[in-house]
């Protein structure tokens, strides 16, 4: 591809990139590359069991999110000449397209990318913990929770900097709402899930309500907002899911090796040593925190935590510590590129980023459900 | 009447111990020593408590009253990694998520003996090679769970409580859904690791016969008590089956092994 298609984006461009991107992975799949290799890493006192397989496909989802990062700061309805946001972006900052750049585009893709890894991580950690890929915070109303504190937060006029607060407790006690509502002497996903589509519907018409109730220009941003959409992003929302992020992580690659025993049943979890109840209420305060901090910055967004992690699981296998990170990398590689979509697909109208992950994820959630379904 | 409590001789017990899921006890003060380094096979009537006692004895069901000890502490008591590292328990029907393999279940096994930055040791290694190569796994490591044969999946599930290392071995009905061959490979291999690496298992079990051929002990349990106890000889009589299972049954000897085997009686006859 040339350097001036980059440049001066069109659909076309994007569309072979993405394209490219697809078939080089499955290619990528057929070979030795990505064959699972083990690899242990062994110091005095700690040791660890690497996948390299693993470590590839991070370093090629890595490379890949620098590349449409960049992209993304060329990309616009304000025209910039060739390669000037990259510089306005990184070197030279006080430059004539300063604004555009530093303010509206490095932002909004930076909380791109990193909303998505949230989502995407959140959504491992349900679909794992439940054993269910259809289980995802968005099918089961734990992002709908979120999105009905946040906008009584606006609705109310309440201040902004709440907004990430009352996401999570809307997020937390959704789930534990249909923790309850769905546990009968253990929990099966396919009971979770119809109890959560459930509970989603009932937020969702409560959200209406709050729309319909309060003042139309109290309502006009949450109304926005809750279409999913990354608009606006600021470095303030940056700054909030990279707070999260860095305190979610290390929390849940710990709690993964636990979750990987839970997936086993509960006695045999409990036989390995693990307190079950704790260990598992506190994956689901994690996946929720994971989810409330993206949908408080981005609105409750469809699909991404519901499609990624499948794939991913279907390319790398079972989740661990190094799948996990992989998912939140294909996460922000999926948002970044959806949101890129959004602006470009009917420019100069921009979409939001939710009508997107929509449309590709709502197919694709039939094809898990129907799959789902035949498994034995 | 609580016993004395000597931890050099006996690993696991219960003293008056009361088990049961919700007001009504499964289990109501059961005093109970597993016989150590034996083949101890538990057998009764649907809803007796066999599982029930299983799952007590392997820390996963916490008593309602009473205790059990282990190596002459409270097991509630210990950390639940120590107490893990001791007594191991295979559930009935396990599942595994789909897409795991072998080698990956297995290295499961191996968590009440890692830490946070000690995940992968050369002994976490070694136990799990161990393993696969005890139940004939190494070539399948690779293979998925949900793809392998019900025997080989039973032993995978065995091989990763193997590499839990624990010395007590808790299995809860290990043969039920399999052929013939495969339950008879199944209890071949846990002979083997009672006698090769002195383990001492307790299993539930269907098939009497089963049990009084391959178990040193024999428990007959009913309405959550034990009804009577020991060698298969002892255990396994026309008399025990009418009053554990209410069944009139003949004992004959087992024209492979000597052991007792026992056939149900036509209704009506005698």
């Amino acid at each position: 591809m040339r350097l001036e298609a980059l440049a001066a984006p069109s659909l076309f461009t994007l569309t072979v990139l993405i394209i490219g991107i697809l078939v080089v992975a499955v290619l990528l799949s057929f070979t030795a590359v990505l064959q699972p290799s083990p690899r242990s890493l062994r110091t005095k006192r700690s040791s660890v069991l690497v996948d390299l397989r693993v470590v590839r496909l991070c370093g090629g989802a890595s490379t890949l999110l620098i590349l449409l990062t960049l992209v993304g700061l060329e990309v616009g309805e304000y025209p910039i000449p060739r390669f000037q946001a990259i510089s306005t972006a990184f070197w030279d900052r006080a430059g004539e397209y300063s604004f555009v750049v530093n303010s509206l585009r490095f932002p909004r893709v930076v909380a791109a990318v990193l909303a998505g890894f949230c989502l995407a991580s959140s959504g491992a950690l349900f679909q794992t913990l439940l054993n269910n890929p259809l289980v995802s915070p968005d099918v089961i109303g734990i992002n709908t929770g979120a999105a009905l504190c946040a906008v009584f937060v606006l609705a109310v006029g309440a201040d902004v900097s709440l907004l990430p607060w009352a996401a999570f407790v809307g997020a937390v006690v959704t789930a534990g709402i249909i923790y309850l509502l769905a546990w009968k002497r253990g929990i099966t996903g396919n009971r979770l899930v119809l109890v959560g589509i459930g509970i989603n519907a009932l937020l969702a018409s409560g959200i209406t309500y709050l729309m319909v109730k309060f003042p139309i220009e109290q309502v006009l941003a949450a109304a926005r907002w809750q279409a999913g959409s990354l608009f606006g992003a600021s470095w303030t929302d940056v700054w909030t899911l990279s707070v999260v992020l860095l305190c979610l992580t290390p929390l849940a690659l710990v709690l993964v090796r636990r979750l990987r025993l839970l997936q086993l049943g509960d006695d045999m979890a409990s036989s390995l040593g693990l307190r079950v109840e704790r260990e598992r209420t506190a994956i689901i305060l994690v996946a929720s925190g994971y989810a409330a901090v993206a949908v408080a910055v981005i609105g409750p967004l469809g699909f991404v935590a519901l499609l990624v992690p499948h794939i991913v699981r279907l390319v790398a296998g079972p989740l661990t510590g190094g799948t996990l990170v992989l998912t939140g990398l294909v996460g922000a590689l999926f948002l970044l590129g959806c949101d890129l979509i959004a602006q470009q697909l009917f420019a100069p109208t921009t979409l939001p980023v939710g009508v997107i992950t929509a449309a590709l994820g709502g197919p694709y959630f039939l094809f898990i459900l129907v799959r789902y379904n035949r498994a034995p | 009447m609580p016993r004395e409590i000597t931890p050099q001789t006996t690993d696991l017990e219960t003293s008056d111990l009361v088990l049961g899921y919700g007001s009504k006890p499964v289990i109501a003060g059961l005093n109970f020593v597993v016989p150590a380094g034996k083949i101890t096979a538990i057998i009764g009537a649907n809803g007796s408590g066999k599982s029930t006692l299983l799952r007590g004895l392997s820390r996963v069901l916490k008593p309602t009253n009473g205790s059990v000890f282990l190596n002459g502490r409270d097991i509630h008591e210990q950390s639940t990694k120590a107490v893990a590292r001791q007594v191991g328990l295979l559930p009935q029907g396990p599942t595994a998520p789909s897409g795991l393999t072998v080698m990956d279940l297995v290295r499961r096994g191996r968590y009440p003996h890692q830490r946070i930055f000690d995940q992968w040791s050369r002994e976490d290694e070694a136990a799990v090679q161990k393993a696969l190569t005890l139940t004939r796994l190494s070539d399948s490591a690779g293979d998925l769970v949900d793809h392998l044969s019900g025997g080989q999946r039973q032993r995978a599930w065995i091989a990763m409580a193997l590499s839990q290392d624990a010395r007590l071995m808790l299995l809860d009905e290990p043969t039920t859904y399999l052929d013939i061959a495969h339950q008879v490979e199944i209890l071949e291999l846990l002979r083997k690791l009672n006698i090769e690496e002195a383990r001492t298992v307790v299993m539930v079990v269907h098939d009497i016969n089963q049990g009084s051929r391959y178990a040193d002990h024999v428990v007959a349990m009913l309405n959550g008590d034990v009804a009577i106890q020991g060698t298969p000889d002892e255990v396994v009589t026309p008399s025990m089956m009418e009053k554990v299972f209410g069944l009139k049954a003949v004992v004959i000897a087992d024209p492979a092994t000597g052991t007792p085997l026992c056939v149900p009686d036509i209704p009506g006859n005698g």
